[in-house]
């Protein structure tokens, strides 16, 4: 019945479409079958084991102080990155889209590195670059900074990896829009951030808030690159997923899935977050 | 205000396109820059409004030199060809943007602004739509607003980027006739460049006409159509007939036929040319009016409204020769196809040297 009707919308919605009924069905269904499979059934077995010993263990493991620590971080990573890699990303965009210059192409390529990379590697990069054995980490350290196994290395880790999104979603964006608007505010005698404030801003808002949604996502869930930088200090440079992997590892099931199971309400609130942008878009 | 432009030059990689341009424009003149695409007019309008930096020469506005002030220190209003309205913003705020970002020193007082831009877009007729945004305004709805926001600023000059050219035929018409009226009206020094010599005959006190980022010839429309100072700019200003040969004495000899001009140049040495003639300029008739006439076939017959259009095969040419013939002619002519007509070639004009078209 369900799918019935989901086949009778893909017809109307799709009128020229002339593919076999039978095909559009298998096709639907395959993907059905794939969510659930993939998606739906593993949600669904977090709770189902997050829950297993009853409410009360649930709830003891995420009021955890260790655990309520890794959220914190975790938070905090997010909160500091984002915002950052917001001005990054508007500044590459920018500076790709408006302008030429020698290097734009070699800059372009070098934007995706972050996503080619493994992210265990780029954790390395860090500990190579700043590790207490390094000479700018001993430097560091005779000034009392710490960058590797504590709150900075986590950041710059994850700011490292999470870089691309937000860029990527802009250079499309702001290329189609193209300079004519900036030029006009200009030649009206604003002033580059007047221009920036009132003319392109406003025009790219959607495209960021959609880059700045997806960068958090992968920041809340990076556990490759934060995982070699954190040196799994518990209750101090443990983010959500090295916690639940911590846990995992000592046999604690229900814990571990309990404290998994925040990550999965923090992505389905990002996930929230995103659709609304999306239909927001869309009307406009 | 006047604009004194000397020795611009300006180089792209792999080509120049402007070679050591110069021009005057008299305050409140209103100059077409008229070329094919390519020709570096637009980039000379970008290198006045301070969009553009020239490798070299000067840009004067009335004897202050602007050459590296920044785009928005020069106080030039510019008119983009796809209008580059603010489209987050309203009719009015697009207007008022150019007041609104000045500093609060300077800066006219919210009512006074209102008044600007209200008066402005009575100006302009579009007052009507002060609170609509750019997407719910047609093409030349928003030219307009774009005209009305570049004159909010009170500019020194308007500069005009191919202002008509993504209007569709009619408004074009309109919009160019309404424009050169807002001229007569505020005296605002202006120029705009296009490519559409019909739009530049018929809004400009002055015509440039720019090939290769060089000037080929300036003046009022009616010397630059009446006077054309080399084969480039008769080509450009209209449809033309050409004939390849040898140039003697102000006649040129095509194949056996000798096309004698009325507009003799001063050519006493026998060299390769072309002669041109337009085809309003050629005389149909059904009796021989002179010796020099050709004798022709008529081929074809096309309406195109007013004129009448003719194409002619003769003996002598293996090109068919179009004429135009106002409607009237062709009437009492009672021409139809395959009719023989004698063809007068008079006001033929000769310019030595090779021209490609």
């Amino acid at each position: 019945m369900q799918t019935n009707h989901t086949q009778e919308a893909l017809i109307i919605t799709n009128p020229n479409r002339n593919d076999h009924p039978a095909v559009q069905l298998i096709l639907i269904l395959l993907t059905f079958l794939f969510f659930a499979g993939f998606i739906f059934l593993p949600l669904g077995l977090v709770f189902a084991q997050a829950f297993q010993k009853g409410t009360a263990l649930y709830l003891e493991a995420i009021r955890d102080p260790i655990a309520i620590s890794a959220v914190k971080l975790t938070l905090l990573t997010a909160a500091i990155v984002v915002p950052l890699n917001a001005v990054f990303g508007v500044t590459a965009a920018w500076a790709i889209t408006k302008f030429s210059f020698r290097g734009k192409t070699l800059l372009i390529s070098l934007l995706d590195l972050p996503f080619a990379v493994s992210p265990v590697i780029a954790g390395l990069i860090f500990v190579l670059l700043a590790g207490s054995r390094t000479s700018l980490g001993s430097w560091l350290g005779d000034h009392g900074i710490k960058i590797i196994f504590s709150t900075p290395g986590i950041v710059i880790a994850t700011l490292f990896v999470t870089f691309p999104f937000i860029a990527r979603e802009l250079i499309p964006l702001m290329e189609s829009q193209g300079r004519e608007e900036e030029e006009a505010a200009i030649t009206l005698g604003a002033k580059g951030w007047q221009t920036f404030r009132i003319i392109t801003l406003p025009n790219i808002r959607w495209g960021l808030m959609y880059g700045m949604i997806l960068c958090t996502a992968r920041s809340i869930g990076e556990f490759g690159a934060v995982s070699v930088v954190s040196g799994h200090i518990r209750g101090m440079t443990n983010t959500i997923p090295l916690h639940v992997e911590i846990l995992y590892s000592e046999y604690n099931y229900t814990a571990s899935f309990a404290v998994a199971s925040i990550l999965v309400f923090l992505a389905l609130a990002t996930i929230a977050v995103k659709a609304l942008v999306e239909k927001r878009v869309h009307n406009q | 205000m006047s604009i004194e432009i000397k020795n611009i030059t300006k180089r792209f990689p792999g080509y120049t396109a402007l070679d050591d341009i110069s021009l005057s424009v008299g305050t409140g003149e209103l100059i077409a820059l008229l070329g094919p695409s390519g020709c570096g007019k637009t980039t000379l309008l970008r290198i006045i409004a301070g969009l553009e930096t020239a490798d070299a020469g000067s840009i004067i506005l009335e004897e202050k030199d602007t050459t590296n002030l920044p785009a928005r220190e020069k106080n030039v209003g510019f008119v983009f060809q796809h209008y580059a309205l603010f489209r987050r913003l309203t009719v009015f705020d697009n207007v008022a943007f150019g007041l609104n970002v000045q500093p609060s020193s300077v800066r006219p007082s919210k009512s006074e602004i209102r008044d600007r831009v209200e008066h402005l877009l009575k100006l302009v007729q579009m007052d009507w739509a002060i609170k609509r945004y750019p997407s719910q305004l047609s093409g030349g709805q928003r030219q307009r607003v774009a005209l009305a926001r570049a004159l909010a600023v009170n500019p020194k000059v308007l500069l005009l980027d191919e202002p008509f050219s993504a209007l569709d035929a009619k408004v074009r018409q309109e919009l160019r006739r309404w424009l050169r009226k807002l001229h007569d009206d505020i005296h605002v020094t202006s120029i705009f460049v296009t490519h559409d010599q019909e739009e530049a005959l018929e809004l400009a006190d002055r015509i440039v006409v720019i090939n290769k980022g060089k000037i080929e010839q300036q003046g009022s429309p009616q010397e630059v159509y009446d006077h054309p100072a080399n084969a480039f700019v008769y080509n450009f200003l209209g449809n033309v007939n050409v004939f390849h040969g040898r140039v003697h004495d102000g006649k040129v000899l095509v194949g056996d036929h000798l096309i004698e001009g009325k507009h003799e140049l001063d050519l006493n040495e026998a060299k390769n040319g072309q002669a041109f003639i337009r085809p309003h300029e050629i005389g149909i008739s059904r009796i021989r009016s002179g010796e020099n006439d050709l004798v022709g076939i008529i081929r074809d017959i096309r309406l195109m409204g007013g004129q009448i259009g003719l194409e002619v095969e003769t003996s002598g040419f293996d090109k068919l020769i179009e004429a135009e013939i106002p409607r009237e002619t062709w009437q009492n002519l009672q021409l139809v196809k395959g009719d023989e007509v004698f063809i007068t070639l008079d006001r033929v004009r000769v310019f030595s040297g090779e021209y490609d078209i």
